[in-house]
């Protein structure tokens, strides 16, 4: 049987078996709807009390109740910079980085259109943003800063410190989107001085659909969703109780296998990404010059685009992802890796594997042994490979 | 995922008529890096007869890119030239059992190097090109007028988003939407004045 080697961990996770075993009661027995006031649902509320201790406890919040739930990743961005617009009328402008996830960077479409103006900070080569520029993109009327802490495609950590000084010096209130660097970094809100924070659980092994926004004690916030009184007015909704103690739980693990992340996984890390430059020639790391997530590795093979190169490895039981515009669904390729000043042609070629606590060095020997024969057939269609 | 059918994933994972032709007669080459698909198809062409004794290809791009250069090049083998540039566009795609959507650009890419063998073959300009009068309408993947009008024609195209399919004009930044539109509108008046004669 063909093996599975998966290697898509940024795109997404594989649930943990303690998280299901704890989520599953709230599906079976305890479904009651936390708001209701019969004894029954207090089962249910009471472990969303937890999830949200847990949730507060891996990021370092102060108190739980600065963690409201949400429905993803997605979600969470979208309420940080639309609520934080809503409670401050009088502001219209927003600083964005130009490496964020579509989460983000397609909302400075919408804030346009919504009469904001908005400033796209530069990156260098290594997918840093320009901290100058951040401090003299700041005016009177800009209602937040948002930078992600760790980049999707290539791993790179934001300078979220210095971001957060620059923000805090200006009076700015700083949203950070750590969907990738929780669970891989040790992320703590209080040291980074981030007023807004975004989680989602399906990159840290808990199931698709729910996530976590962090608001700062005192940061101005109007709702994102409007109705009930849920989450203390802040979201409204019924929580997805089930979604959220998978939450609560994957953070607690998540905090017990941290270790594991920053030594095992980014050994097993460095030697795919190690041995696949050796054995494959033409190929190149993208911001390798970085401080990146330890599971992460992008790597660009020049002659050949990233969508056939995922189907072969598919083929081979091996997934990955790409910049290739082929895959985005658009017909340019990823806008990170441009802004980097990635050529265009190796932005097309880029292929983006991220790995986690299930793989192993089998895995990696696999990986290395399989890819380098498919690259060399792929350069066997280009017109361009050297002979 | 795309829905890719068997055949193309047929065609792409054992490519038939990989590779050049030696010392070929013909070649056509379309596309560009930077635009993210290549495609160079070489011809051996018997002389006085015209016919296709081979037919190559290279691609630099995805799956169903690779696959519609390969079925190209079965499809037109042993016809003449004259034979071989009545192979459509959609002739490729149907040789394929369809391909999605977003990806007709790929079989209109097949055609396209065809035409610039052959046009190649003849001395001739390259087809739609700016050397043959074209100007350029779409900036981010140098698409010109021509070659818009000809694809809206040929495949009775109705929206910016087919012609987006079939051509990428339009796909990246959007500037030129307007002026796609309006040829979108003067083929298809031309189309409905020619069916009414
Ligand atoms: C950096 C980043 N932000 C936001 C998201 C969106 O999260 P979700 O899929 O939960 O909406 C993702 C996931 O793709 C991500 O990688």
């Amino acid at each position: 049987m063909k093996p599975l080697i998966y290697a898509d961990n940024n795109a997404t996770t594989r649930v943990a078996p303690e998280v299901v075993h704890e989520m599953l009661p709230f599906c079976t027995e305890q479904y009651g709807n936390p708001s209701s006031m019969y004894a029954f649902a207090q089962a249910p509320a009471k472990a969303m009390d937890t999830a949200r201790e847990r949730v507060a406890a891996l990021v370092g919040a102060e108190r739980p109740d600065e963690i409201i739930f949400t429905s993803c990743g997605t979600e969470s961005d979208n309420a940080a910079v639309f609520g934080t617009l809503a409670a401050l009328p009088d502001k219209k402008h927003v600083v964005l980085s130009s490496v964020e996830h579509p989460a983000v960077y397609n909302l400075a479409e919408t804030l346009q259109h919504r009469g904001c103006r908005t400033t796209m900070l530069r990156v260098d080569s290594q997918g840093i943003v320009d901290l100058d520029q951040l401090a003299n993109s700041i005016w009177d009327d800009t209602a937040l800063v948002s930078v992600m802490w760790a980049n999707n495609e290539t791993g790179v950590v934001s300078p979220v410190k210095e971001i957060a000084a620059i923000c805090r010096a200006k009076g700015v209130a700083f949203h950070t989107d750590a969907v990738q660097a929780v669970g891989k970094l040790p992320v703590n809100v209080r040291e980074a001085g981030a007023q807004l924070l975004s989680l989602s659980g399906h990159k840290i092994h808990a199931p698709k659909g729910v996530g976590a926004l962090y608001i700062k004690r005192g940061t101005r916030f109007r709702p994102f969703f409007v109705g009930g009184h849920q989450e203390h007015g802040r979201r409204a909704g019924t929580e997805n109780v089930p979604g959220i103690v998978a939450l609560g739980k994957a953070c607690e693990l998540a905090a017990a296998y941290l270790q594991d992340e920053v030594t095992r996984v980014r050994a097993l890390r460095d030697r795919l990404e190690r041995e696949i430059l050796a054995r494959v020639p033409d190929s190149f790391l993208n911001g390798g010059g970085a401080d990146r997530t330890p599971n992460t590795t992008s790597i660009s093979f020049e002659y050949i685009e990233g969508e056939a190169i995922l189907l072969y490895m598919s083929d081979a039981g091996i997934c990955a992802s790409s910049g290739s515009a082929c895959t985005s669904g658009s017909l340019e390729p990823s806008h990170v890796l441009r802004a980097m000043g990635v050529p265009i042609e190796l932005a097309h070629s880029a292929v983006r594997f991220s790995l986690s606590r299930y793989n192993t060095d089998a895995d990696v020997d696999y990986i290395i042994d399989k890819l380098p024969p498919i690259i060399a057939r792929l350069r066997e269609m280009s017109p361009f490979a050297p002979k | 995922m795309w829905d890719y059918t068997d055949k193309v994933m047929e065609y792409f994972r054992n490519p038939k008529n990989l590779g050049d032709v030696d010392n070929p007669d013909a070649v056509g080459e379309v596309g560009s890096m930077a635009c993210g698909d290549v495609m160079r198809l070489t011809l051996k062409v018997e002389k006085g007869t015209d016919r296709i004794l081979d037919a190559r290809f290279k691609t630099f791009g995805c799956a169903s890119a690779i696959a519609s250069a390969s079925i190209l090049t079965e499809l037109i083998k042993g016809k003449t030239l004259d034979e071989a540039a009545q192979v459509s566009n959609d002739d490729i795609a149907r040789a394929l059992g369809g391909l999605p959507s977003a990806k007709m650009h790929c079989s209109v890419m097949g055609h396209d190097a065809l035409m610039a063998a052959i046009a190649n073959y003849r001395h001739a300009p390259q087809p739609d090109s700016e050397e043959e009068g074209g100007k350029i309408v779409c900036r981010c993947f140098a698409v010109t007028d021509k070659h818009i009008e000809r694809v809206v024609r040929e495949n009775n195209l109705a929206t910016i988003e087919d012609v987006t399919n079939f051509t990428k004009a339009g796909g990246a930044c959007g500037s030129c939407h307007t002026q796609i539109q309006d040829i979108i509108d003067r083929v298809r008046r031309e189309l409905a004045a020619e069916k009414k004669t």
